[in-house]
């Protein structure tokens, strides 16, 4: 494929390293150095995309982030597919496979297209709240299709290939663009000795200058570039950052940078390379130097292929050495806009009208354009495109000095791209991001960055400053100053010499006018991905829209993957004149992180698969995975579920897990519980204060039960707190809550009683907890120590024992959570494994059984023990749980919880109280959650009684059980309540006591 | 993302090691069981919303475990400091303490 629109020389291109790609599955070729938007047109495509709402054809308009058309899919494989990619900021490499994400079904004949030239004027602003709301069900339907038509492109189904990561940076100095204010400001700091972060977002360094006409020290200005970067590259404290985007701007001066490390060498990254890295940096001071964004001219069918900003044609010719066209017609209001004519002139290329809506401009570029011969139209500007698929020519009209209407007829000038240039709005993005409100400047002609809070200055574009020799001295100055801030000595340095053309007053216009008004002209484009139009803003504004926030969200201005770059304040110019105000009353709307979009690997980084989160094993979990346990995630704990045999249903296995305990002897791994060991001499005061029973008279030796609330009266957490000297306590909470409850308890020590000396700390993984349980327990421990005196006299339910267990030193605590004889042996954690083999070396002949964390629940309902966050959900006191044992209300101090659960509403008889559910039919297993009503025929919605908090088929029992909350359920057993569950079916259940088995307890005191 | 003071270590370290605490000075009352209702539910449940300075609870989580206040404002984010318990908002700081 010949690449008709690549210049025969020129550009920064490497003509010896022809690269092959693919668009659209086609096969074309280009140059190492373009970009893949540079490689479509050096090609001759037109035609990139198609239009969300109308389906119009649409083809590259910018050469950097503000491009809204070019939005392709990358990726020659599924696992590397990337979709949303502006082309114009993907570098070219070989093999590289590119899809429209747009143009469903395709780019040729599109059935929107049709749609859109047919229903448009029935396609107003806010469509999608107007067509799609209604009814709600069909928005699945219509979600797909919209989706589909909006060239979101799609995620890859396969998993990506390639590796992310993050990297936490701290820097003196972060300079933010590295065109010529970034530069200088950089080169001004890293010589004071300051650490220095220079990041761009483009391939190469140089921003506007690696397309400039202007000439630093007599040289090209691309000169100076290279020889700034040669000497920042050779300096230790400076890090430059190509291909690097700086896309948020976070409180206290803490950025995210998106640095894109192999996406321009291939489909997949190198060997042993990262894809792209996050760095987070937090910078001592930052200066922001992003330029500007061109605006276009809004004019009628200005959304044409062939349509472009007028710097976006001098960057294609001079920096990527291709000519978007043959024939230009090039609208401008400044001086800027003469530079594409120029550049489309030395390429050798047909300039058919430079057309300036200023009437009297002046300037060395108009000179210039005389001198050159181009056919200049001062008053006048390009009023509407024609052609279907590319521009075939320009219509061309006097203007009136202020711009607002036509003062004669137009002129029909023939031509293939129309390059526009409406002056430069300021980068202010990143600015805005901690809250900064940004400015009008009618000199400015744009918003430059209001005041910051943030350790921040500005230089270049950014602030309004657009000639060249201006950049370089701001930029020089932010650096000396940023330099100073992070205490170093910067130096004065001689700024370069600049050759620039002196340029005249630039005009404000946004919207060209056109023979008729903007709601009955060709449809004028603000906002290309959106196709937001003049009109809609109007209708917008119309319709009673003033806020331009909510202009914003009504016509979906902005909304686009390129956030606004290039159509915002041409939306918000044209709002204010249609409500007869200026911009800066209007104001912007304000810009939020991502400057562009960040793929989802960067912000995972390292962290997926088994790097996700932190997963914590207990010292016998390589036992438990080689028994062929399943295991639950509580926390980040992994716990043994249950331990299927071959060939074992689930229910199976909790059958025998659980009859073995009953039976003979269980184990289970209770490490995971939360451990806090307590000392000092205030420890028991101390536990008195934070539970809500009594500790006073608790004797070393012996465990309690407590119940934690909070001050609201509600119970959070719970466990067995054990005496292991006068000042000495070891305290055990839920697995999930341990954190919480040791943080809990800091914060009350260290805000409400200083005065108690006491002191905490975790000892969860210092210790593994294993729990036999069953009538063969005691059997078995005996056989494993020889210095604890297991007789059931002396060591007594509610004791712990120190002693030695399979030769290890252990604390037994003889406490029991399944209603079993039962032992908890606590060894430290690195005998665990052992211990643990030891007990099923001796436990083989009682049929020693591990059971997992479902037959332990199940254990414990069948006596009716809570789980704290199952059975209760912070809206339950001991009372509401039947826990009143657990509460001694006449401790001297008020304990917490103690005040609040005595509120009105908590002495309410009718509060939802947890009780006990027999289903009627003993095999019908209860779903938790299920809702009781009294009445299951009452009409829809029905009174709802309270829900099932546990449900269990018990083997132990030959039936299912269940624990719920019910309204005054206390008083009401025996009584029948019904559940209605979603699949129609109506579960009657009786109201019971919560011990299902065993109700006076004898079996925990043989 | 903040940059926290804790003025137990003697440094400025990322939020991520912090966890926010609701509002300090809120003290306890001191005979809870003598407080209306009313009382206790102000207690409970009610605090202010401050626009600009707040006195603020934090947790050295991933630190020192200590509590400590903050002085931030809830408009700008900006921190004026940091200050232990039984010191007064005005001895906000952001350096000087020994570990």
């Amino acid at each position: 494929m010949r690449q008709t629109n690549r210049l025969a020389d020129g550009g920064r291109i490497d003509r010896s390293k022809p690269l092959t790609f693919s668009f659209n599955g086609r096969q074309y070729t280009g140059y190492e150095g373009d970009s893949l938007s540079s490689a479509l047109i050096a090609n001759g495509v037109n035609v990139i995309g198609r239009s969300f709402k109308y389906g119009r054809p649409r083809g590259i308009v910018a050469a950097g982030a503000d491009e809204p058309n070019a939005i392709v899919q990358l990726g020659a494989t599924e696992a590397t597919q990337v979709p949303n990619v502006r082309a114009t900021q993907q570098p070219l490499f070989d093999g590289l496979v590119s899809q429209p994400t747009s143009g469903w079904p395709s780019l040729k004949f599109d059935l929107l297209g049709f749609s859109g030239q047919v229903f448009g004027r029935a396609l107003p602003p806010g469509f999608y709240y107007k067509t799609f709301m209604f009814p709600q069900t069909a928005w699945k339907f219509y979600e797909k299709h919209i989706r589909k038509a909006a060239g979101l492109g799609r995620s890859p189904t396969e998993p990506d290939v390639d590796e992310y990561d993050h990297l936490n940076q701290h820097t003196d100095v972060l300079v933010v663009g590295a065109g010529p204010a970034g530069l200088s400001a950089a080169l001004t700091a890293a010589r004071s000795g300051a650490h220095v972060i220079l990041a761009d977002e483009q391939a190469e360094m140089g921003g506007s200058l690696l397309s400039s006409r202007s000439r630093i020290n007599g040289a090209e200005a691309s000169q100076w570039v290279a020889d700034t970067l040669q000497e920042l590259a050779g300096m230790d404290n400076v890090l430059l950052l190509p291909n690097a985007t700086v896309n948020g701007y976070h409180d206290h001066n803490f950025l995210t940078i998106h640095e894109r490390r192999t996406d321009h060498l291939g489909d997949r990254a190198p060997e042993n390379q990262t894809r792209q890295r996050m760095h987070r940096v937090r910078a001592d001071w930052v200066v922001l130097a992003t330029g500007a964004h061109e605006r276009p001219l809004v004019y009628a069918n200005n959304d044409l292929p062939g349509c472009m900003l007028a710097s976006a044609v001098s960057t294609y010719i001079r920096r990527y050495a291709v000519i978007p066209g043959h024939s230009l017609v090039a609208m401008t209001t400044n001086d800027a806009g003469y530079q594409a004519a120029f550049d489309w002139q030395d390429a050798g290329r047909k300039v058919v009208a430079l057309v300036d809506t200023r009437q009297a401009p002046t300037g060395d570029c108009v000179e210039e354009a005389r001198r050159r011969g181009i056919r200049l139209l001062t008053g006048h500007a390009v009023i509407e495109a024609k052609g279907s698929t590319r521009v075939s020519a320009a219509r061309v009209a006097p203007l009136s000095e202020d711009g607002q209407h036509l003062t004669g007829p137009a002129e029909k000038l023939a031509c293939d791209t129309i390059a526009s240039s409406g002056g430069w709005s300021p980068a202010v993005h990143l600015s805005c991001h901690t809250g900064g409100r940004p400015v009008w400047n009618d000199d400015v002609i744009g918003f430059v960055p209001g005041e910051t809070l943030q350790r921040q200055s500005i230089a270049g574009a950014i602030a309004g400053t657009f000639d060249l020799a201006g950049c370089l001295e701001q930029g020089t100055q932010q650096g000396a100053e940023a330099a100073r801030q992070a205490g170093y000595e910067a130096k004065p340095a001689a700024l370069p010499t600049v050759e620039e053309p002196a340029t005249g007053n630039a005009m404000a216009l946004f919207c060209i006018p056109h023979e008729q008004r903007i709601s009955r002209a060709p449809k004028q484009f603000v906002d290309f991905q959106n196709d937001v139009t003049a009109a809609a803003i109007e209708l917008a504004t119309r319709e009673g829209f003033e806020s331009i926030e909510h202009v914003k969200r009504y016509t979906a201005l902005g909304f686009g993957t390129d956030q606004g770059k290039l159509g915002n304040i041409n939306g918000m110019a044209i709002a204010a004149k249609s409500m007869n105000k200026t911009i800066a009353e209007t104001g912007t709307t304000i810009f939020r992180p991502n400057y562009t979009p960040v793929t989802f690997g960067a912000i995972a980084g390292r962290h997926c698969d088994a790097l996700f989160d932190p997963e914590r094993h207990t010292a016998m979990h390589d036992w438990h995975v080689r028994h062929g346990a399943l295991f639950e995630n509580v926390g980040q704990w992994k716990r043994p579920w249950y331990y299927p045999k071959p060939g074992e249903t689930m229910q199976q296995s909790l059958d025998r897990e659980c009859l073995a305990t009953r039976n003979g002897v269980g184990i289970l791994d209770a490490s995971t519980l939360g451990k806090i060991d307590i000392q000092g001499k205030d420890a028991r005061e101390f536990i008195g204060r934070v539970y809500t029973n009594a500790w006073a008279k608790l004797a070393v030796g012996k465990c309690r039960y407590g119940l934690m609330c909070g001050e609201d009266g509600m119970v959070f957490d719970d466990g067995v707190t054990s005496c292991l000297g006068e000042n000495h306590f070891l305290m055990t909470t839920t697995t999930g809550g341990a954190a919480h409850v040791l943080e809990w308890l800091e914060l009350y020590h260290q805000t409400e009683w200083p005065e108690l000396e006491v002191y905490m700390n975790t000892v969860t993984d210092h210790w593994a907890t294993m729990t036999i349980a069953g009538p063969d327990s005691r059997k078995l421990l005996a056989e494993l120590t020889d210095d604890i005196d297991l007789d059931k006299d002396s060591f007594k339910f509610m004791d712990w024992r120190q002693g030695t267990v399979a030769g290890v030193p252990a604390r037994v605590f003889r406490i029991s959570f399944t209603g079993e004889l039962s032992y908890e042996i606590n060894v430290p954690a690195n005998y665990g494994l052992h211990v643990w083999e030891a007990l099923f070396e001796k436990g083989e002949r009682y049929n020693l059984t591990p059971y997992g964390t479902e037959t332990m629940h199940i254990l414990r309902a069948e006596k009716g023990f809570i789980i704290a966050g199952q059975d209760t959900d912070g809206s339950m006191h001991p009372y509401d749980l039947g826990l009143d044992w657990a509460v001694k209300e006449d401790k001297p101090y008020s304990f917490i919880g103690k005040r609040g659960m005595k509120r009105e509403d908590c002495l309410r008889q009718d509060r939802k109280q947890l009780v006990g559910l027999k289903t009627k039919d003993p095999s019908i297993v209860l779903p938790e959650g299920a809702q009781a009503v009294d009445d299951p025929k009452q009409p829809v919605p029905m009174t709802m009684l309270g829900h099932v908090t546990s449900s269990y088929y018990s083997a132990n029992l030959g039936r299912s059980i269940a624990m719920g909350v019910i309204r005054g359920g206390h008083q009401r057993s025996g009584d029948t309540v019904y559940y209605p569950l979603s699949d129609g079916r109506v579960v009657e259940a009786e109201i019971t006591s919560t011990l299902f088995l065993d109700p006076k307890g004898e079996r925990q005191n043989v | 993302m903040f940059r926290i003071y804790c003025p137990y270590c003697g440094e400025l370290r990322e939020e991520e090691e912090f966890h926010p605490k609701g509002p300090a000075h809120l003290a306890r009352p001191a005979d809870p069981d003598n407080c209306t209702d009313e009382q206790w539910g102000d207690f409970l449940y009610f605090r202010d919303n401050p626009r600009g300075l707040h006195n603020e609870l934090w947790v050295h989580a991933l630190g020192c475990r200590k509590f400590f206040n903050v002085t931030r404002d809830t408009q700008t984010y900006l921190i004026k400091g940091s200050y232990r318990l039984g010191e007064s908002p005005d001895q906000a700081r952001t350096s000087g303490d020994q570990a």
